[in-house]
């Protein structure tokens, strides 16, 4: 009897322990991102502010999604998203509202605009770019008469030695 | 004392670095063979004294001398003995010190096995490596000593950052390290052979182990880079399309770019000029990555310290070493001659498509990571560039390249036939298609690109298959014969074939990760449970411990599945007390290919804590892909024809192995 009392009682003190411990590192630690009580109920306004949520950039943090961050900012920021969903706002008006108050800055994905459209259209121009150097490459050596087809006096005289040889 | 004589080691190798810059580029100019030739013991001495250097540095985080002050700033007496060595580089210094360490083993390396070398491209070589060296001893001595005392030495160091403290900082950097530096040698040869004006095949032999060696270290970096991400920052992202991954990721794409037009240049003498560019870039790219992640232009958890002068340092050798490199490239280039003529439809002609979407995908990566900054310093416009323009622009741009993948190992040189190669390529597009199906039918209202995505991994990997399969003329031969055909085959064809199966298994990964990852976040109080993907975890207490420099709190946590135990996670946070902060530590459960993922939230005060649950199916494939590439590559080196100074086969056995299939 006095062995189980012993055994309850440290259980019981470990129990405090830990919730001492856990109630002293409460200051210690950053949030986390996404936390339980910011979920909607309704599953598909969640999946929306998710998915509006890795576009938006944390502010102040470096390079990570409000998705991603702990910082009290893109908390602010997540639970803003939330509130428009809720309000009926769509995926759009939500992106332009942030826009309007926080500037391109807030845009993981920059829009497409005067200043952006270089940061666009390189890869594509590049790409193009690449491809043309290839055919005027091509048709330079073409031009200089660098032929890898055998003319037909050519062709005519191959056949004739195969046919010598029996092939 | 210790510190002062690896303070004392630096500075000699700088000035043997000035002299082997100098002296065997005069030699090799005025026909003196002796001074060409004094590029070996100064290459080798240079080795020397920079890994005494390297010595005392690690000495003094070794044995705590708190009076250097980068030990002081960097390192704990408490710490556990790894992280003493680790902490040598990880922090700006040091790591400097250990860029110049691998690039000093690689001079020496040079300098040792390169004796089949023609005597004027080594000295030349080795010439310009000094060069890039004493610019980097110069700039550590200037700005980034490592080994400058405090007048009053502390009695406790104030520890390394937390999130470096883990068996990743022992790989990570000297891996990803191995591979920048290793794309010097590729630059080095580059310059000299545009210092002598002569280009030609046995250029890209010399130049392709070293290529393949740095890819290989860079390969495996940047994945070990990104399990440690995965792991240790506790949200299960394992790329972030952050700038500091970018400035890796460049190199690394214009490193992979170089290696398969180096094997152009080697068998058909053919993209001479493209390659001598790819040699500058990759490590012009590398150059710039130092810059990026060292300057503090970025701000991450790599970039340890900002200093305006090491920016402004940095950024002169840059434009020193790309711009004279680039321009010299200008004026010599066209005087080389091009040569091997090719088809469209040929395997040059794959090698050439590989090239420009790599070479795009790289331009794409440099873009978007360098067009904020631009348009700051230009406009003061702010916007941001992150992993949704990335994944909208890199992705389509990989997809046509990843489709040809199969194609290109079964075209022929100069004329190829796409019609006979897609017939040979049937069964891996039967099997992509079967693949395609049946992702279809099991998640029918799921995600509609993802099914493609992993139909196009299991083409990429079967393409691999089919083309050892031709090799050997599987099922059409008997057994035997297909088995002796494949001792035959030489191991580069191995190499490739392993390469290209790596990469089908890391876009799988990749794809299942995340289309079909599952997450739970909750509260959770303890004896409570949560289900995800067929597992039952069951928080079963909270518990804290003393680690030898931090307090940990850990929650425990059982996994079941149908009721019986598969295993226990223990979550936790750690807080270290020398830095005030804390880092949050996962757990993770493997199985299979696939992993559970648990990372801890805050406590409350009733003694719940909230909690992040993710199954990833097949997550461990992206890392294990990179392996089987890298050990793609690995084979490939062993490959005879590939090394250095390997003697030219006897005329007998290189009859014999021409009746093998042509590689």
């Amino acid at each position: 009897m006095k062995r189980v009392m012993k055994r309850v009682m440290k259980r019981a003190l470990n129990w405090i322990r830990a919730t001492i411990l856990a109630l002293s590192m409460l200051g210690a630690f950053p949030a986390h991102a996404v936390q339980p009580d910011e979920i909607l109920a309704d599953p598909a306004l969640e999946t929306r502010a998710r998915d509006l949520s890795r576009e938006l950039r944390c502010m102040v943090c470096q390079n990570q999604s409000i998705d991603d961050s702990d910082a009290p900012l893109a908390r602010d920021l997540r639970l803003l998203v939330r509130e428009r969903l809720k309000a009926g706002d769509t995926d759009t008006q939500i992106l332009d509202f942030l826009v309007a108050r926080y500037g391109d800055f807030v845009l993981l994905k920059p829009r497409l605009t005067a200043h952006t459209a270089l940061l666009w259209l390189l890869p594509f121009l590049i790409l193009i770019a690449g491809a043309g150097a290839l055919l005027a490459l091509r048709r330079r050596q073409r031009m200089a008469g660098v032929s890898i087809r055998l003319s037909e006096e050519e062709e005519a005289r191959v056949a004739e030695v195969l046919k010598k040889e029996g092939l | 004392m210790i510190a002062e004589i690896g303070h004392y080691a630096l500075v000699l190798a700088l000035g043997l670095a000035l002299i082997q810059g100098v002296v065997p580029i005069l030699g090799v100019r005025i026909g003196d063979p002796v001074l060409a030739g004094a590029a070996q013991p100064l290459a080798f001495a240079q080795f020397l004294f920079v890994a005494l250097s390297f010595a005392a540095l690690t000495a003094c985080y070794v044995a705590s001398d708190f009076s250097v002050f980068n030990v002081f700033e960097n390192s704990h007496s408490a710490m556990p003995l790894i992280y003493k060595f680790t902490s040598v580089w990880g922090n700006h210094e040091g790591s400097m010190l250990l860029w110049v360490l691998i690039l000093s083993i690689f001079g020496a390396m040079v300098a040792t096995l390169g004796r089949n070398l023609p005597a004027g491209l080594r000295a030349n070589a080795l010439g310009v490596q000094a060069w890039i060296a004493a610019a980097f001893y110069l700039f550590i001595l200037v700005s980034s000593n490592p080994f400058l005392r405090v007048a009053n030495a502390p009695a406790e160091g104030r520890d390394l950052n937390p999130l470096l403290q883990d068996i990743g900082l022992a790989i990570h950097p000297p891996f990803l390290y191995l591979g920048y530096v290793g794309f010097s040698i590729a630059f080095s040869f580059a310059i000299a052979a545009l210092i002598e004006g002569r280009i030609d095949a046995a250029w890209a032999r010399y130049v392709r182990p070293w290529v393949l060696a740095a890819w290989i270290f860079m390969t495996l970096g940047i994945a070990m880079g990104s399990y440690w991400a995965y792991y240790e920052l506790g949200w299960g992202g394992w790329w972030f399309w952050d700038p500091v991954e970018n400035a890796s990721l460049m190199p690394w794409i214009a490193g992979t770019a170089l290696l398969h037009s180096a094997v152009v240049m080697e068998k058909r003498d053919a993209l001479k000029v493209w390659t001598i560019l790819l040699a500058i870039l990759s490590f012009s790219l590398s150059l710039i990555g130092t810059f990026l992640v060292r300057s503090g232009v970025l701000t991450s958890v790599h970039s340890f310290a900002t200093d305006p002068t090491r920016g402004v340092f940095i950024l002169a050798i840059l434009v020193f070493f790309i711009g004279g490199a680039l321009a010299l490239y200008a004026w010599r280039a066209p005087m080389l001659r091009q040569g091997g003529l090719f088809a469209p439809i040929s395997r040059e002609g794959a090698l050439v498509f590989n090239n420009l979407f790599l070479t795009t995908a790289c331009a794409t990566v440099f873009v978007g990571t360098l067009y904020p900054l631009a348009l700051e310093a230009l406009t003061g416009e702010k916007i941001s560039v992150g992993a949704p323009f990335f994944n909208a622009t890199f992705g389509p741009l990989i997809v046509p390249l990843l489709v040809a993948v199969p194609f290109g190992p079964l075209l022929s040189w100069k004329r190829g036939d796409l019609l006979a190669a897609a017939q040979r390529l049937l069964a891996a597009l039967g099997i992509a298609a079967i693949g395609i199906a049946t992702v279809f039918t099991i998640n029918g209202g799921g995600p509609v690109i993802a099914p493609f995505a992993i139909g196009l991994s299991l083409f990429v990997m079967t393409g691999a298959i089919v083309d050892l399969a031709e090799r050997v003329q599987l099922l059409r031969q008997p057994w035997q014969v297909s088995l002796r055909r494949a001792a035959g085959l030489p191991r580069s064809v191995f190499g490739t074939a392993f390469a290209h199966f790596g990469v089908g298994v890391l876009l799988l990964g990749v794809v299942c990760e995340s289309n079909y990852g599952a997450e739970r976040i909750a509260t959770m109080k303890p004896q409570e449970t949560i289900f995800v993907r067929g597992y039952d975890l069951t928080f079963d207490s909270l518990v804290s411990r003393q680690g030898p420099n931090y307090r940990e709190l850990i929650a425990k946590y059982t996994v079941r599945r149908g009721g019986e135990t598969v295993g226990t996670l223990e979550p936790g946070k750690r807080s270290f007390a020398a830095r005030g902060n804390s880092t949050t530590e996962a757990a993770l459960m493997t199985r299979g290919f696939s992993q559970i993922y648990v990372s801890l939230g805050d406590p409350n005060a009733d003694g719940s804590i909230s909690v992040r649950i993710y199954h990833k199916p097949l997550v461990l494939l992206i890392w294990f892909g990179a392996l089987v590439m890298s050990f793609g590559g690995l084979l490939s080196l062993s490959d005879r024809r590939l090394r250095v100074g390997a003697p030219k086969p006897a005329r007998k056995s290189a009859k014999k192995s021409s009746l093998q299939p042509a590689e």
